[in-house]
């Protein structure tokens, strides 16, 4: 279970999380939503230990993040999968390299057959074809960066993964497919989720709970229903923005 | 009056703590790698990938300029000792000059841009794209992946460049004098011996390390601290070269006077 507490992390003098407070159930995928800007991306760095808050507490099965010296975050962060929003691969080395740096079991890393079997695993559960192992990043399109993103994160069959918008840039097709990726995840594997995400629709499809994060706090969290039929302002406006195609304006007049 | 030293109290002071900071965080990325040495496994093999990717890759352009250079220094050794002096000195000068000076100092230059160029844009790419957060979200350092293979395949292939750039530049600077001076090759064998102490070929490699060290760790530091996007990238490998080429012309001066001025 992921308990974040009171958590603040202020870049100069912008605020960006002002006080967060959220739970993640294990077993549970859990969106969040919230407009550009609100720190979305800065949290989910603070739970893996990228970021360090500047104030708060962030707990992952009783062990305190802010708290752990250099062995014991790399040994925690070996049980979370991070899904990057670019996919972030290592572009020096091919797809089966960087699913292979995934392997975070140092005697799995070091057994090539056991690497081959697990990867080939990764890229089928992706739906990608073995094939693509050999490929270099910059030979792939960025709904296959974005699956191979997913496969490296889930090799090392990580009990948490943490999604920094997996669908955004990509058409509604590759959406669904990560969508449905991410569900199957959920479902199949039990992977305990965090979702980043702006695409409200994926999220109601995707998610057990949801929350909404703005100016730097959780101002909703329920499931997809209670989302749905929820009467908080903040929440109607971001589902209304999202739902209505009002007429743009463009600033220019007939 | 008053605002104007107030502006420049406080500028002078952001400049000694930004100065101070850059230091600290210098003195703790030099301790993350040391760190990383506790993972052999990790760091062997990409060190020698990097040591044949520097070494070879760099193998052209040292012996090029090595070349011109001794050439040069024989030439111009001959237009100035002229007269009185006896013609077996340019030999002296041209060894000297080449295996105390222009060997290591020449190629430590050309590596700081050719090597601390590559290096730092290398890892500030990799920091703007989020491939070091991503390498440390699977439990695994960037000192042993990344930072100590390129600091160590420097400390490996420098000095021996260096040796190659050395020989290189005393063959060349030997054929040049040989073609525009009247020299022999007992002359010249004789001015090179006449002065030579087998110290001599110890303080260019001890040098070369020196640099080779300067090379790797100020390109890493420069690279792995990048932020700011594309823009940033340029900053920190600018930054890296001007700083390395400094470093080397400084460290230069100092071991000049540690170890050969008594």
């Amino acid at each position: 279970m992921i308990k974040v507490r009171d958590v603040h992390k202020r870049f100069g003098v912008n605020a960006v999380l002002d006080g967060v407070t959220l739970d993640v159930q294990d077993g549970e995928t859990l969106a969040l939503l919230g407009p550009s800007g609100t720190g979305k991306s800065v949290l989910l760095k603070t739970i893996i230990g990228l970021i360090r808050p500047d104030q708060g507490d962030i707990d992952v099965d009783g062990q305190h993040v802010t708290s752990l010296d250099r062995d014991a975050l790399a040994r925690l962060r070996r049980r979370i999968g991070y899904v990057f929003q670019n996919g972030a691969l290592f572009d020096s080395d091919n797809v089966f390299e960087n699913i292979r740096l995934g392997l975070t079991d140092p005697a799995e890393f070091a057994d090539g057959d056991f690497a081959r079997q697990r990867v080939a695993e990764c890229l089928s559960l992706v739906n990608l074809q073995a094939a693509v192992a050999e490929k270099m990043p910059a030979e792939l399109s960025g709904g296959m960066r974005k699956r191979v993103g997913i496969a490296r994160a889930i090799a090392g069959r990580p009990k948490y993964v943490l999604y920094d918008e997996p669908t955004s840039g990509l058409d509604p097709v590759n959406s669904d497919i990560i969508d449905g990726l991410i569900r199957r995840l959920n479902d199949e594997l039990g992977v305990t989720g965090i979702m980043v995400t702006h695409d409200v629709r994926g999220a109601f499809r995707t998610a057990h709970r949801i929350a909404l994060l703005t100016g730097g706090r959780v101002v909703a969290e329920g499931t997809p229903d209670e989302f749905r039929s929820s009467s908080n302002p903040e929440v109607r406006a971001f589902l209304e923005r999202d739902f209505d195609l009002a007429p743009l304006e463009t600033g220019t007049s007939a | 009056m008053a605002a104007a030293l107030a502006q420049v109290q406080q500028r002078t002071g952001r400049f000694v703590l930004d100065g101070l900071a850059a230091v600290g965080r210098f003195a703790a990325l030099i301790v993350e790698i040391g760190r990383g040495l506790a993972e052999p496994k990790v760091w062997l093999p990409r060190t020698f990938a990097e040591a044949h990717n520097i070494g070879i890759g760099s193998l052209f352009i040292v012996l090029l300029i090595s070349a011109f250079a001794g050439g040069v220094t024989a030439l111009q050794a001959g237009y100035q000792f002229t007269g009185n002096i006896p013609i077996y000195v340019v030999g002296a000068i041209v060894t000297q000059s080449i295996v105390l000076e222009l060997g290591p100092v020449l190629v430590g230059l050309i590596l700081a841009g050719r090597i601390g160029a590559r290096y730092a844009a290398e890892l500030g790419t990799m920091r703007v794209t989020e491939q070091i957060d991503a390498l440390e979200s699977l439990g695994r350092s960037p000192a042993s992946h990344l930072l100590l293979p390129k600091v160590l395949a420097c400390l490996l292939m420098i000095p021996v460049l260096v040796v190659f750039a050395d020989v290189v530049a005393l063959l060349s600077g030997w054929f040049a004098a040989k073609q525009a001076l009247p020299i022999t090759d007992q002359d010249f064998a004789y001015g090179a011996r006449v002065f030579w102490r087998p110290f001599d070929a110890y303080y260019s490699i001890i040098k070369a390390a020196f640099f080779a060290l300067t090379i790797g760790l100020v390109s890493c530091y420069y690279g792995y601290m990048t932020r700011f996007g594309a823009a940033g990238v340029g900053r920190s490998t600018t930054g890296a070269v001007v700083s390395s080429s400094v470093l080397i012309l400084l460290l230069d001066l100092v071991l000049a006077k540690l170890l050969l001025v008594p």
